[in-house]
């Protein structure tokens, strides 16, 4: 086990700076599966997405090729690897297609939400009084509404329901975002009047610090620690809400961007008439891409909570040396050090 | 210590006060939850006022509607009889002041209030809700259970992930894959409604009709109609159940897994149970309360998922005719269910958190 490890170890530095390394490496059995298919899953969701262009056979919203139309409802075929929809479209070039208005969908909203949810909380958290708790009480009560309704109404202000590509992602987007405020708002916000009392908040406060400065260098620094989580979780629910509106018909045109929420809507009638293909694989991207994105997700989360992180995890690291029992692996994780030393000089 | 100084009156005025709350903490359980009833009526407010200004936002709704089918004198006049020409503020209150009274104003295109739309289709969405959370606690909670049993097992292994796909399956894909499976290909189950014909029109005439059929096809007497019933509810409360059942399995294990390592499931286990019967009796109890807390946010869930069954089942009920209203357009009626569907999830998070402080003392503040 230890030998195993030992040639990684002077490399660490740099390994260490990719993202999720760290986890893959302290994860064990069951865990580091579940986190190294959710990498590996989101990994080729976002290269579908970036490389859709390339990979599509056709358009998203090709009717016809070489002065052909492709007809309707066509089962699978060698011209048309899944088929076509009812509306005459290659299904197989929507799905690659609507990875693209998925990724896209997922950064716009995540991104956006992390910053009204994150400037919120801190002001809300740093400032307190009548602000704080009007904040409090309007993000509660949006937070227990159902998030899918929320997404309704904005998408209806916004766009009136129907827009083109960038209109619709950025519609889809902002009515997601405003459902995940709230999330961010109390994560960061709980984590600011924590923080807010610490001693080295109050010793810049007493060399005459001003608040912005404050809230920037050290409150907002510390309070990050749980948004990775977050955000993988958030994402994951920004495609099932971008999915369920375009299911309701608040989706992106089919000719202005290929959306699998809105190709399933389309598939409903299809379904009863025993026509598999056109619900099918929108339906498959949509779980895929959640379930990548989620295992991420959760495996971060048991990473994180020790009552959930993998029992034989000591178990492993303890039976070189009784020694070694007294150093989690996470804490071997974290680079310190004397640890580093230790362990080198033990084989 | 200044304040005493400065003014005596704090310091005479302190014991009273104190008194006071020592005598209130004895009736902690009645105190919580008028403090916590008090809480629905901002929650409400802030929700109604939230959707009234979001709606309003984009216009008038009678535009919305309309737009292209009356001339503009046409739509002048019906926007000015309707009132939406007057200030904004004034139709604000004005609309608090009727939502107070439970008047949630009527449709558009069909003219009906949207209370009436609520009492003739909120039937069948509850009955949904209930079917859905059978079946989220039949599969949630003894899956949960082997799952904290076989813990870093394959059992668990499959479980978690049967968990997580629950989670990322949209439910109307999960419908649409039950209904292709049972209904088109097997031909085992109805492909969509919530009853056949015949059986909707032997409840029609019942004199106590509910408008829940559950309930209406046993008043029937009839087990036909009763079969139909209940054969129409198994697939959309699959699909609705099996998003919750995920969250409910996943909780479970959770605390399962939490209790089990408690000293006094340590104490029994030293005692000789096994621990089958650790599992059984002694760590599941303490590991449902959480359950309880969670089925508070679980309704928000499941009204949101409901839109979406009762869309892909032709369910008639209050999630299908607001998808209706949306595609019509009509925005007076959505807003008025929205607002509806507001008072609902905080009213069910008040009952929630009441038998929560019931049955866990620790909530209680």
């Amino acid at each position: 086990m230890t030998r195993l490890s030992t040639p990684s170890r002077p490399r660490r530095s740099l390994a260490s700076r990719i993202p999720l390394f760290d986890q893959v490496r302290s994860s064990i059995g069951l865990q580091r599966g579940m986190l190294v298919a959710g990498v590996v899953i989101t990994l080729a969701f976002v290269l579908v997405a970036i490389l859709a262009p390339v990979l599509a056979p056709f358009g998203f919203s090709q009717l016809r090729s070489s002065g052909e139309t492709f007809g309707a409802q066509q089962p699978p075929s060698s011209s048309h690897l899944l088929g076509t929809t009812v509306g005459g479209y290659d299904v197989l070039s929507r799905v690659l297609w609507g990875a693209q208005t998925a990724l896209l969908t997922i950064i716009v909203s995540v991104l956006l939400s992390i910053f009204v949810g994150i400037a919120l909380g801190l002001i809300s958290g740093y400032l307190g009084g009548w602000l704080d708790r009007v904040l409090v009480v309007v993000c509660d009560a949006v937070y227990a509404f159902p998030s899918l309704l929320l997404a309704i109404v904005m998408s209806i202000v916004i766009s009136g329901g129907k827009s083109d590509l960038a209109g619709g992602i950025l519609a889809a987007s902002i009515s997601i975002t405003v459902v995940f405020i709230p999330q961010y708002f109390r994560v960061i916000r709980a984590e600011t009047v924590r923080i807010k009392s610490e001693a080295y908040v109050e010793s810049a406060k007493v060399i005459g610090t001003r608040a912005p400065r404050i809230i920037v260098r050290h409150v907002l620094r510390n309070a990050t620690r749980s948004l990775p989580l977050l955000l993988t979780l958030n994402s994951s629910e920004a495609l099932l809400t971008l999915a369920g509106l375009g299911f309701l018909g608040f989706g992106i045109e089919p000719s202005a961007a290929a959306e699998w929420g809105y190709d399933l809507n389309k598939a409903l009638s299809d379904v009863t008439s025993g026509i598999w293909w056109t619900a099918l694989f929108p339906g498959l991207a949509i779980v895929l891409a959640v379930l990548g994105i989620t295992l991420v997700g959760e495996s971060l989360n048991d990473l994180a909570d020790p009552r959930l992180r993998g029992r034989r995890a000591a178990v492993d690291s303890g039976a070189p040396s009784a020694d070694d029992d007294a150093v989690p692996h996470g804490a071997g994780a974290s680079g310190d050090p004397l640890i580093d030393s230790n362990e080198e000089a033990r084989p | 210590m200044t304040a005493e100084l400065a003014t005596p009156d704090p310091a005479s005025a302190a014991p009273p006060v104190a008194a006071r709350r020592s005598a209130s903490s004895g009736g902690g359980l009645l105190r919580y939850l008028i403090v916590r009833f008090l809480l629905i009526i901002p929650t409400i407010f802030i929700l109604v006022t939230l959707v009234f200004v979001l709606m309003r936002s984009t216009g008038d709704p009678i535009t919305a509607a309309q737009g292209g089918k009356l001339t503009a004198v046409e739509l002048a006049k019906r926007i000015h009889d309707a009132g939406y020409d007057r200030p904004i503020l004034v139709q604000y209150f004005e609309y608090i002041g009727q939502v107070f009274t439970g008047n949630f104003g009527n449709t558009i295109t069909d003219n009906r209030p949207v209370t009436e739309v609520l009492l003739t289709y909120g039937g069948a969405t509850l009955e949904l809700a209930f079917y859905a959370l059978i079946v989220a606690f039949v599969v949630g909670i003894p899956l949960g259970m082997v799952a904290a049993y076989f813990r870093d097992k394959a059992p668990d292994a499959f479980l978690r992930i049967f968990a997580i796909l629950c989670y990322a399956t949209p439910v109307f894909f999960a419908g649409l894959l039950l209904k292709l499976v049972f209904s088109v290909w097997l031909h085992v189950l109805p492909v969509a409604g919530r009853a056949s014909t015949g059986a909707e029109l032997q409840m029609q005439v019942l004199p106590g009709k509910t408008g829940i059929y559950l309930i209406d096809a046993f008043q029937t007497g009839n087990p036909d109609v009763i079969g139909d019933v209940l054969s129409h509810a198994v697939l959309p409360g699959i699909a609705l159940g099996l998003l919750t059942a995920g969250v409910f399995l996943r909780l479970v294990r959770t605390n399962l897994i939490g209790t089990l390592g408690t000293d006094y499931v340590d104490a029994a286990r030293s005692r000789g149970v096994s621990e089958f019967r650790l599992v059984r009796k002694h760590a599941y109890r303490p590991a449902l309360i959480p359950i309880i807390t969670v089925i508070g946010l679980q309704i928000a869930l499941l009204l949101g998922g409901a839109v979406l069954t009762e869309t892909t089942f032709e369910w008639k009920g209050l999630g299908f005719q607001l998808a209706q209203y949306l595609a019509s357009r009509d925005f007076v009626a959505v807003q008025g269910i929205v607002a509806l569907l507001a008072v609902i999830v905080a009213v069910t998070n008040f009952i929630v958190d009441v038998i929560a402080a019931l049955i866990d003392p620790r909530v209680r503040y």
